[in-house]
This record gives structure tokens, sequence and C-alpha cells, in this order.
């Protein structure tokens, strides 16, 4: 007889060991750089990395095809928090020229379990995410930039994640096609 | 909201975990390159932090043969949504788990070929049961062995003090 205890949920303790993971991975990160921007940076860059394989998964998965606009673009950018990351960010803070718009998140997976010390102020603790973004944009001919306004760690409501259409990324033509 | 929590998509994990790999292995300051050090060890700390959360509601295990079997059965399918295939062990703090098909490895190769990268992709699960192991008051060495991708062996041996 196996012996009495609560079955473990799967999908919730994969969601905790995914964020003590990136928690245990900042760290790392912050251990082996001494300049906190450089934390940042690398964590873009990981994000990056992430997202140009993870939109191939996300297009699989909902079949979803070109974006027609940029309003489009931020409603598959929110499908895609709640396919990934199970949470719904809201829209909002558009720009008169629509290029521009915000991700209000209220609960961050990634956020989960932490706090910042006083020497971290920089830090841009979920700074993976906006690498995610541009690497995922990037492959569907997009770029884009994004940074973050508001921070739950740095005692803010809520996390605002900016988000900003730079350009459209054109199909390179192969030599001696026109 | 809070009834969304706890389901980030495994791919993302998956993803992740590949990240961290590279990271450690190819970017850490040049001494520690090509050290799978660091990776166990960060495995061991998420895996030290995670147990503790999820055995709140368990009754303590009554022995280490117990444990064993919790970090096969319930453990291992939380994380990757399936129970270890075969658990051996001398009854003297020596255990094997055998896993036919170890997750981080399935996508990689269904064979021999890339099977000198095999330690990269298997050192953070070791740190991950050695670290859920300490907080479960044993104390261990976890290592792996890959002979054919994507099956994988886990040796666990108990330190007796």
């Amino acid at each position: 007889m196996s012996r009495q205890g609560t079955r473990l949920d799967p999908k919730k303790v994969n969601s905790e060991l995914f964020t003590l993971t990136y928690g245990a991975l900042v760290s790392q990160l912050m251990k082996d750089y001494e300049n906190v921007e450089e934390v940042n940076k690398q964590l873009e860059r990981m994000g990056y990395n992430i997202g140009i394989r993870l939109i191939e998964d996300f297009l699989a998965r909902t079949s979803s095809g070109r974006c027609y606009d940029f309003r489009d673009t931020a409603e598959k950018i929110q499908l895609g928090f709640r396919t990934f990351l199970g949470i719904t960010p809201s829209i909002s803070n558009w720009n008169p020229s629509g290029d521009e718009f915000s991700l209000i998140i209220d609960n961050n997976p990634l956020t989960e379990f932490v706090e910042l010390p006083d020497h971290c102020l920089n830090l841009k603790y979920s700074n993976i995410l906006t690498g995610v973004i541009r690497g995922a944009c990037e492959m569907v001919q997009m770029e884009v930039s994004s940074w973050f306004v508001q921070d739950q760690l740095k005692g803010d409501n809520v996390t605002e994640l900016r988000i900003k259409f730079i350009k459209r990324l054109e199909d390179a033509i192969p030599a001696g096609e026109d | 909201m809070s009834g969304n929590r706890g389901m980030v998509d495994e791919v993302l994990f998956e993803f992740l975990h590949a990240e961290l790999v590279s990271y450690i292995l190819d970017n850490s300051k040049e001494s520690k390159k090509g050290d799978v050090t660091t990776l166990e060890y960060i495995g061991f700390s998420s895996g030290y932090r995670m147990i503790e959360r999820l055995t709140k509601e368990w009754p303590r295990f009554k022995d280490e043969l117990e444990t064993m079997k919790f970090i096969c059965t319930d453990f291992w399918s939380s994380i990757y949504k399936k129970q270890i295939d075969n658990l051996r062990t001398n009854h003297q703090g020596v255990y094997v788990l055998h896993e036919n098909s170890f997750r981080f490895l399935t996508r990689i190769s269904s064979g021999r070929q890339y099977l000198e990268t095999a330690p990269k992709f298997v050192a953070f699960t070791c740190g991950l049961i050695r670290g859920a192991l300490a907080n479960l008051g044993l104390d261990c060495t976890v290592t792996a062995e890959v002979q054919q991708m994507p099956a994988c062996k886990f040796h666990i041996q108990v330190q007796k003090n």
C-alpha cells in the first residue's frame, strides 16, 4: 500500500521549480558580474534566446496567423503570457499613434518568493521577459523594444511592461532573385 | 486571478534549463568554463528550497527507502511528468534510479550521437535530487550515467555518519 499524503499537483510544482530555478540563475549572475547593468543585459540576452525558440511553440500551438496591426500583436503577446506563464496581463496605456502599449501584470510568477535587497535597486529582476518578447517578435519580422516602467519588487502596485514597435523587418531577398 | 497561479508551461522550464546550461558552461568566468559543478549547485539550491514547500503537508517519512520512493514517484512526476521507471537498491545506502527516457535528453538524440554532451544536461537534475534529499535529512552523493540517450541512470549514495 502506498502511504497517504496529499498528491502533489504537477503543474503547481513545476511552476514553483521554474520560479526557484530562475531565482538561482539570477543569484548566480549577481555573483558572476560585479555590475547590475551587466546582469540586466545578460538576462535580456537569455530571454532573447528563449524567445526565438518559444515563438515556434507558440505558433504551432495556437495556430495564429500574421498580425494585422500592432493591436493584434498586443493581444497575441497577451495570449503568449496566458499560454506559457498562466497569467493574463491586461493591455493598456496605448499611445496616440498606436505603436506603444503597456502590459499590466499583477501576479508575476517569476517574482513569487522574491524580495530585493537594498543594494539591488537597479536590478531588473524579470528582465528575461523583455528579451523573450524581443526574440519572439523578431522571428515574425517585427522589431520591438520593451522595458519595465513599474515593478512590484520596487514597491509599485503592479508590474508594468512597456512595449514599443520599432519597425517591420523585411524578408531578405536571396541573391540573384528579384 | 489567483486561480491561475502555478501553471507555468513546462516548455518554459525546458528552455530556461537549456539557457542555464549554456550560460554556465560557456559564458561564466574563464576559470569555471566547462565545469558542471556550478550547474549542479544551482540544481541543489532549487531542489533544497522546493522540497520544503512540497512536503509541508506530508507526514514524516518513516525510513530512507520511503524517502527514496517519494523522490521516484511524486517528486519526479511533478517535475518530469512521469515516475522513475525503475528503482534499485542494495539496502546499504546505494540507490540506482533508472530513467528510460529522461526529459532533457529526449529531444537531443535517441542513440549514441551527442553522447559527450550528456553530462551537461544531467548535472542540474543530479543537484536537484541531492538538494531534495539533503532537506529531507539525507546527505548524499548523486551522479548520473548515460550510456545511450535518452536513457539515464542516477546513482545515489547515502553518506553514513
